[in-house]
């Protein structure tokens, strides 16, 4: 097209290429293009709005002389049994959830008749609809009074093991069902992605393994978990965020006395942040305030720290993939 | 690899003699039915006889079953067989085990939930109730308003942003909104309640309480979605058809409008319903920014308001003096909830089906 501008036979016949070659500009174009630019601007101010005003809120608790933080030991003595606790709840959820989201999602994606998958695969997303408060009203109220008698059993059998010293507790509300309620949260997560990275499994790869003779498990083995590998570890690590963050499925259900203690049965289980944040902040005044801020704030660093990794494990499984 | 080829070996020296394959045994088709119903058969026997419990007797069951399968199939098929049929029968039992909690969720919020499903509960508020009666009129009303406030700051935003990211977006801005949606993603719901309440002490003065404040922080909530579903939608339209549209003189934000959203209004509607459901059941952020009250409340802007999940677990965690209405409130409360959430779940599944572009 350009090449014909400068010989062209008449102006009236060069015109049109010219201005063709350059997108139309219009004054829609500049007010659209602008709106749609500054909504992206609009989500980075206020996220800095959220780091600034949590920041901003959290440095009374920081700066305080260490007597006037609950428990007058200072913040650092005031989160630390918290930040174990969020961790503790944290790692059993995942602990249970991850083997068990796997083989679901195994069982979708390679067992299941495939005329049922899908549907089966909507009841796993169906548990992922289900609100957090109506988990932890479950979990107080039924999962709790039913698994006394298990820890129970668990006291007098495995009590050798520190986390099942016991005693056990008589209503249940222990940091290990508080876990099994996170479990259940996050099974629909690490199911999701780990279901989403076993789909993606070559064809060729299976085919060639069951061609070879391997029995079903041995195909899954060999093609389909190395293949999904980081797929589940980053899904994990998407379940972990969550359940690090979780606040009313563990205020409801766990009975909070405070302490560190890897004692998963008993009655005196450390809180966590985000359920303690819940718990207090009714009623918080002052610098309460503050330090609750400031330990939400903590807890914003760890799901962000949590979650970075998820997504840089997510990133490079996707630039070294053999799938494309 | 080496392992592979090392186990492929014994497996050849496994072999019986020429002709093994028409030796080799075969568990007979009836032996997985057969085998359940027997080991059921006698986990049953058993409990009947020190005492029955349904947990025990599923658990009991899958257990022999699945050593006596493994023990049967390895005495006639061998060992790779064996360990296949075992892992079938740990992979089936996963996932009945992981529907079992679904189960009981609904099962439980049904049948507490119902005994207070009545008309009072839904035209009723907490005015002035102590006890008996009383109702969520109020916290259904808090909840919607509240909801719509979020959904009516964060559509346009999480919208206009997926569109800035898949249309225009290149350069270190997109990567920067890009790195900081995800960031946004994982901030968990009561941080954003705290920056709520943080920015309207701000504004408002200390131990400010109001219907917007937690709207802000379900919006904070809410963008990252629908930026992502959009996203996700705009990405799939052909840049076939973006291009057509460019070849016919229209310029590029009626193409947007008029091409690129349309075909994708059915993911993006449904994506934007998935958002919504997953934050009409949040609670933290309204419990720490909105509060409670007991009385019907319109305006957003001006005190507390009632909202369902706050209402739900408030109920049930202080209740009043005589408990048992308190707690029969909170879990038709939840019950509520569950059927606003399972109902956009279905509306976003109807969206996606109803308004699906024409394919080929």
């Amino acid at each position: 097209m350009s090449t014909e501008t400068t010989p062209g036979p008449s102006p009236a016949d060069t015109q049109p290429p010219v201005t063709s070659t350059r997108p139309v500009v219009q004054p829609g174009d500049r007010i659209f293009s602008g709106l749609a630019k500054g909504a992206g601007i609009l989500i980075l101010v206020v996220l800095a709005g959220v780091a600034a005003f949590l920041l901003v809120e959290a440095v009374p608790a920081f700066t305080a002389p260490s007597a006037e933080i609950p428990g007058g030991a200072g913040f650092a003595a005031y989160v630390i049994p918290l930040v174990f606790g969020t961790l503790l709840a944290a790692v059993i959820a995942l602990v249970i959830a991850t083997p068990l989201a796997v083989a679901v999602a195994l069982f979708i994606t390679h067992y299941a008749p495939r005329r049922i998958a899908q549907g089966l695969g909507y009841v796993v997303d169906l548990l992922a609809a289900v609100p957090s408060i109506v988990y932890g009203l479950w979990g107080a109220g039924t999962l709790a009074p039913a698994s006394v008698a298990l820890m129970v059993w668990l006291e007098n059998n495995l009590g050798f093991i520190p986390f099942f010293a016991g005693p056990a507790s008589t209503t249940g509300r222990t940091m290990l069902v508080a876990g099994v309620v996170l479990a259940v949260m996050i099974l629909p997560i690490i199911t999701a992605v780990s279901r989403e990275v076993f789909l993606q499994t070559p064809r060729l790869h299976e085919e060639a393994a069951l061609a070879l003779g391997a029995t079903r498990w041995e195909m899954i083995r060999m093609a389909v978990l190395p293949f999904g590998r980081s797929g589940i570890i980053s899904g994990a690590m998407l379940g972990l965020g969550r359940a690090l963050g979780e606040t009313m499925a563990v205020a409801i259900v766990l009975s909070v006395s405070g302490g560190i203690t890897f004692n998963l049965i008993g009655n005196g289980n450390p809180s966590t942040i985000a359920a303690n944040i819940a718990l207090q902040f009714p009623e918080a005044s002052g610098l309460g305030v503050n330090v609750l801020i400031a330990s939400g704030l903590v807890l914003f660093l760890i799901t962000l720290a949590v979650n970075s990794i998820a997504r840089f494990i997510i990133n490079r499984r996707r630039e070294f993939s053999g799938a494309n | 690899m080496t392992v592979d080829t090392s186990k492929r070996q014994d497996q050849v020296s496994d072999l019986p003699p020429p002709g093994g394959l028409a030796i080799q045994g075969q568990l007979p088709r009836w032996a997985v039915p057969g085998g359940l119903a027997a080991s059921a058969v006698v986990v049953g026997l058993v409990l009947a006889a020190i005492g029955f419990s349904v947990g025990l007797f599923v658990v009991g069951t899958v257990v022999l079953f699945a050593v006596g399968l493994y023990v049967a199939s390895r005495q006639v098929e061998g060992s790779r067989k064996a360990t296949d049929r075992l892992v079938t029968v740990v992979v089936s039992s996963a996932f009945g085990l992981a529907v079992i909690p679904l189960l009981s969720v609904i099962y439980t919020v049904v049948s507490l939930g119902m005994v207070r499903f009545d008309g009072e509960f839904f035209n009723s508020s907490m005015r002035g109730v102590v006890g008996e009666g009383g109702g969520a009129y109020h916290a259904i009303v808090g909840t919607l308003l509240i909801t719509a406030l979020a959904a009516l700051m964060s559509i346009p935003v999480g919208l206009l942003t997926a569109v800035y990211l898949v249309e225009y977006g290149k350069g270190r801005l997109a990567k920067a909104i890009t790195f900081f949606v995800d960031v946004m993603t994982g901030i968990p719901s009561i941080v954003a309640g705290l920056f709520a309440v943080a920015l309207f002490t701000y504004l408002v003065g200390p131990g400010a309480r109001l219907g917007f404040a937690g709207s802000v922080a379900l919006s904070v909530l809410m963008i990252p979605v629908v930026v992502r579903a959009t996203e996700e939608m705009l990405k799939i339209v052909p840049n076939e058809l973006r291009e057509a549209s460019f070849a016919l003189g229209v310029p590029k934000w009626r193409t947007i409008l008029k091409v690129v959203i349309p075909t994708s209004i059915a993911g993006i509607a449904s994506g934007i319903t998935l958002a919504i459901a997953r934050v009409i059941g949040e609670t933290a952020p309204l419990l720490v920014a909105v509060g409670l009250t007991t009385a019907l409340s319109f305006n957003p802007f001006d005190g507390r308001m009632a909202t369902l999940p706050v209402f739900a677990y408030l109920s049930y965690a202080t209740p009043g003096v005589p408990r048992e209405p308190y707690l029969e409130r909170a879990w038709t409360a939840a019950l509520v909830l569950i059927i606003i959430v399972m109902l956009l779940n279905l509306l976003a599944r109807l969206i996606a089906r109803v308004f699906a572009p024409k394919s080929r």
